[in-house]
């Protein structure tokens, strides 16, 4: 099982949510992928992604300046 | 069955080919199978060189709207429309290029970027692919 790491900080729509969908399409069954990002409407649609795939979100974690999305695949 | 989205391309402007392929990548990101239909001037952005040469649908001003727009557009980060269509293939998005305007507008298959291009066709592929989907747009 395999820890995946996908910075987007500083990128703006769409680009968060395809690089999490491109992280999620290469991930194996099992690993984690952790997304994080600062672009805020990111943060409420990439659990909506997660959702219409089927895919478990671990965890989310979020200060005033950045998000981090953790799913399972 | 896979949810699918399938979006006419029939403008050049630079602003409606961004809609067009943020929207194409969106829906692939969401997880929907997405098929695009280049038609008109929509299919002039297929030549080489041509992804990023559409005007502004408004404002364009002999071409200073457009430079305008595109400054902001780098100070927000937003991706190229080059990018956008690489992840678009990357996230398996499919491309459909217009017969009909290739013939009535001269344009040859070797002027199209063909590394895009997964099929040639007419109303009928639109329709095929339209029939079952669930979104579809007209940009």
């Amino acid at each position: 099982m395999a820890e995946i790491e996908i910075d987007t900080r500083g990128e703006t729509c769409p680009v968060p949510l395809v690089e999490c969908r491109k992280a999620l399409r290469k991930a194996e069954s099992g690993d984690e992928v952790t997304i994080i990002g600062t672009h805020p409407a990111s943060k409420k649609e990439i659990p909506m992604a997660c959702k219409a795939l089927g895919l478990e979100i671990v965890d989310i974690k979020e200060d005033d300046k950045e998000w981090k999305i953790k799913i399972r695949k | 069955m896979t949810d699918k989205t399938v979006i006419v391309v029939h403008s050049g402007d630079m602003d409606k080919l961004y809609s067009a392929l943020i929207i194409g990548n969106g829906a692939l990101a969401m997880g929907m199978d997405v098929s695009m239909y280049f038609t008109f001037w929509g299919l002039q952005r297929l030549k080489k060189g041509g992804l990023e040469k559409g005007p502004l649908s408004k404002m364009h001003m002999l071409g200073l709207g457009k430079w305008m727009i595109k400054k902001r557009m780098k100070q927000a980060n937003v991706a190229s429309l080059e990018r956008l269509m690489n992840d678009y293939k990357e996230l398996g998005g499919k491309i459909l290029a217009c017969e009909m305007t290739m013939e009535i507008m001269g344009v040859k298959a070797d002027e199209l970027r063909s590394e895009w291009i997964d099929e040639y066709g007419a109303v009928g592929s639109y329709i095929n692919e339209a029939r079952d989907a669930q979104i579809t747009l007209f940009i």
